[in-house]
């Protein structure tokens, strides 16, 4: 057999960002030995670059918030396509995960009274987000980090899973190699969290890291478990733009929230000219009423700069094609308008920070020019909304791996807390499962080796194929093929793209050993990344209508009764399949608090 | 602008030895050192071992020595550095090399194991932890540590000195102790630990680590001297001392 070493788990937890994290403190609380394989150094997952804040109806700043309100505004955000339950457990917990980090040290900003701060984003309609600044992520993940570190959870640092085992229908272990020394390690366990965050890397523009390649939903695709809601890819509207080495980082969406304002190369607020009929009773018409409400929130309705990020980024991407773009093809964002220096570098500090540093750009004077940037993933692993287990005995997903929670568009700071209570609730449900079990599961030592053959492959394939060059093209197909807007002709076309794409990866090359080797690793990822792209293409091809993030330029209209489905992507027989399910209808009294305005 | 070449002197090899090799890279304009190494790594050598992920100085995985100076290469701006020179790229020194810019940096880990977990006082009786903004902001600067590793690697108590590592926590870990020493929650006390065991002592203020702090941190000012009288006030005084014996004996 070929040479690993083995560990024994009950649970283990694959990715340590804010979910992974949140999943492996509670297994291990409920008793479970638990795993925590993270793909970089501990504390280095995507949760650290969030930025805007953790979205909990707390009401410490409007004590008319309450779930109700959270719960309405995520499934409006979400055009209704949302997991109804999912949405109203986030609604209902999230302020009680927040608590308790507090009380696990996180210091959030405070209200004059000494409470939790709340601060106004995109989609809300009360100031809702729990923040530190604009770097509410790190405080977050270092908190969790610290927590589970002192819970003695066993952490395997540069560690990635390239496979999920079974044994007949359930989980029986998970397969990877240490990136540090190439070696391969196998952990026999009844139960896996996947909490391995998004799919970013598929696109050219990004606010992701490299870590963004799909792992978890192909880890779940290639174990037999149904994917939902692929096709819903978010592009948030605010994403750096110059220069070109820095396109797509992040510009939190707090810069609105905190005052900013966008406007085009003609200085029009152009976003007034793009209210939807659904937004447009609680929405500003005019500059007077969106501008007073900054200071009087109870008698004018709110700036349509902060209306749900599929809008902006549709209505930046429309703007700039028509010729109104600022010189380096974005619009403009601007706080120094309304706000001092002081105001700005107090609430924006990485913001301040990262434009003067790398763009030359002193927001506390100029405006930032930003433009959409491929951020998040709301489909994924189709989960039970209590368990978060998928449709696979032992596998279970938290956070942006797993799908419903946000449905066609996520409301910003809704991530955070989803990774909270998700992976809570991951942990908890994995734990129990496998203590119920009267057997544990085993894993066919006959799958090691054919695991590992193919991991090794690069390393003496006849091909000559770089990695980068073929993940570079990846990312210029869904780009311009599968992105904001989508018709038809261009997904079959990309379609076809990604056939050649695979071939080409089949034909990888890399040089070197085993040790620290990224182009290896980069030659490994290419395999989910493949898969995801297939699965959101198809997916997209499949939802003939626009909602939310799913624009189609050949179905430019919403359509009622594709609310009630979800497209599913699942791989049985070896062949990608997809399907138009049936969800479960919205019960009435959950159906009430969306009229209620 | 039409992108200048440059040559970019990175350190090869691993842990059995390496050597300073020469690379002539595309360098476009705004880039940083990193966006240049990633374009050395695709097309020219696929396995040069870099460590990043957010490319935005927020997690601080990026860290290596750039001409000397322990910087983040994605918060290294090209045209920072002399144009017409090699620009040299090295592995943090303080820490054991993997491979090529990438350190064993586990000592950090290992240290911040050993430091008492955070203990929070009970809430008030609404529920909630009441603190005020101004009392927060000391420690909310302690928090922005991105973990970056700059501090410890450049700290001269272990930056040569292999042996000293076991009794010293290093920079990093000062602010971590001073974030929850200074915390208004907080109530466990560390300060007899930092002067017995993670060697607060050793530290003589030459605030190299503050220079490096890519967040701005003041390091040595805000956490490591305020450290230190804490942990001088509860050595010398006496009363404090006899209270602590009266505390011991009760618990």
């Amino acid at each position: 057999m070929a040479e690993h070493e083995s560990h024994e788990f009950d649970v283990v937890v694959v990715g340590a960002g804010g979910a992974g994290l949140r999943a492996a403190i509670e297994a291990s609380a409920q008793g479970a030995r638990t795993a925590l394989v993270c793909k970089s150094l501990l504390g280095k997952a995507h949760t650290v670059m969030a930025e805007g804040g953790i979205a909990a109806a707390l009401g410490n700043v409007y004590p008319d918030d309450d779930w109700r309100v959270h719960f309405r505004d995520t499934l409006r955000g979400g055009k209704l396509l949302n997991n109804w339950r999912m949405v109203q457990i986030q609604a209902q917990e999230a302020p009680d995960r927040v608590l308790e980090l507090e009380e696990w040290g996180a210091l959030f900003d405070r209200t004059e009274d000494g409470r939790i701060l709340q601060r106004d984003f995109g989609g809300h309609r009360y100031a809702r987000l729990a923040h530190v600044g604009d770097r509410t992520g790190l405080e977050m993940i270092r908190t969790l980090q610290h927590h589970a570190v002192h819970k003695g959870i066993d952490v395997f640092m540069e560690c990635t899973i390239t496979c999920l085992l079974k044994d007949d229908e359930r989980i029986a272990g998970a397969f990877g190699y240490w990136r540090e020394s190439g070696r391969f390690l196998l952990f026999n366990a009844p139960a896996v969290v996947l909490a391995t965050g998004g799919i970013g890397k598929a696109y050219k523009i990004t606010s992701n890291s490299w870590e963004y390649t799909g792992d978890g939903h192909a880890l779940a695709l290639w174990a037999g478990a149904d994917l939902i809601d692929m096709e819903c890819v978010q592009f948030h509207p605010t994403g750096m733009v110059w220069p070109p080495s820095v396109r797509g980082i992040l510009v939190t969406e707090g810069v609105r929230g905190d005052g900013g304002v966008l406007r085009n190369a003609d200085g029009d607020r152009f976003m007034f000219g793009y209210i939807p009929q659904m937004f447009r009773a609680e929405t500003a018409d005019t500059e007077e009423e969106a501008d007073r409400w900054y200071t009087d929130k109870q008698n004018a309705r709110r700036t349509p700069d902060l209306l749900p990020r599929d809008e902006v980024a549709r209505a930046i991407n429309t703007e700039t094609k028509e010729g109104r773009g600022s010189p380096h093809g974005g619009v403009y964002l601007d706080i120094a308008n309304r706000r001092d220096a002081e105001y700005i570098k107090r609430r924006l500090p990485s913001m301040y920070h990262q434009f003067l540093q790398l763009a030359d750009v002193d927001i506390t004077r100029e405006a930032m020019e930003v433009g959409p940037t491929c951020h998040y993933m709301m489909g994924g692993v189709r989960v039970d909304a209590e368990t978060q287990a998928s449709t696979v005995p032992g596998l279970f997903a938290a956070g942006e791996v797993a799908g419903g929670a946000h449905g066609a568009n996520r409301l910003g700071g809704n991530s955070l807390s989803d990774l909270l209570v998700f992976g809570r609730r991951a942990g908890l449900h994995a734990a129990e499962y496998a203590r119920g079990l009267t057997a544990r599961p085993t894993v066919d030592p006959g799958q090691i080796d054919e695991l590992a053959r193919h991991a090794l492959r690069p390393f003496d394939a006849a091909g000559s194929e770089n990695p980068y060059a073929i993940q570079q093209d990846l990312q210029e197909c869904m780009h311009a093929l599968v992105g904001i807007i989508r018709t038809e002709d261009e997904l079959a076309k990309a379609l076809e793209e990604l056939a050649m794409l695979q071939d080409r990866a089949s034909r990888v090359r890399v040089e070197g050993h085993r040790q620290y080797n990224p182009g290896w690793h980069l030659a490994l990822d290419l395999g989910p990344l493949l898969a995801v792209s297939e699965c959101i293409t198809r997916a997209a091809l499949e939802r003939r209508e626009s909602r939310g993030a799913q624009t189609r330029d050949d179905y430019p209209t919403t359509d009622p009764e594709l609310a009630k489905i979800n497209v599913v992507v699942r791989q049985q027989t070896g062949e990608l399949s997809t399907a138009l399910e049936t969800r479960p209808p919205l019960p009435d009294d959950l159906a009430k608090l969306l009229e209620d305005a | 602008m039409t992108p200048r070449t440059v040559t970019m002197r990175v350190w090869r090899g691993d842990a059995s030895g390496g050597d300073l090799k020469d690379y002539q890279v595309a360098a476009e304009e705004g880039e940083v050192v990193l966006d240049v190494l990633h374009r050395l790594q695709a097309t020219q050598a696929n396995d040069l071992a870099v460590r990043w992920n957010c490319k935005a100085g927020k997690c601080g995985s990026c860290s290596a020595e750039v001409n000397g100076v322990p910087r983040l290469t994605c918060m290294t701006r090209m045209n920072l550095l002399p144009p017409d020179e090699p620009i040299t790229i090295t592995p943090l020194r303080t820490f054991p090399v993997i491979r090529d810019l990438v350190t064993d940096v586990s000592f950090n880990y290992e240290k911040a194991k050993q430091a008492p977990a955070f203990k929070p006082r009970p809430r008030e009786p609404d529920g909630t932890h009441r603190m005020r903004q101004q009392d927060i902001d000391r420690v909310q600067e302690f928090h922005k540590c991105i973990e970056c590793f700059l501090c410890q690697d450049v700290c001269h108590f272990i930056r040569d000195h292999d042996d000293n590592k076991a009794a010293f926590a290093g920079p990093r870990m000062f602010v971590r102790y001073a974030e929850l020493e200074m915390h208004p929650l907080d109530t466990n006390d560390r300060r007899q630990l930092l002067q017995d065991r993670e060697g607060l002592g050793m530290c003589n203020i030459t605030k190299c680590c503050t220079e490096v702090c890519p967040e701005g941190i003041h390091i040595t000012d805000n956490a490591i001297i305020p450290l230190k009288e804490r942990v001088v006030d509860a050595r010398y005084d006496p009363v404090l001392w006899i209270g602590r014996k009266l505390r011991r004996r009760k618990s």
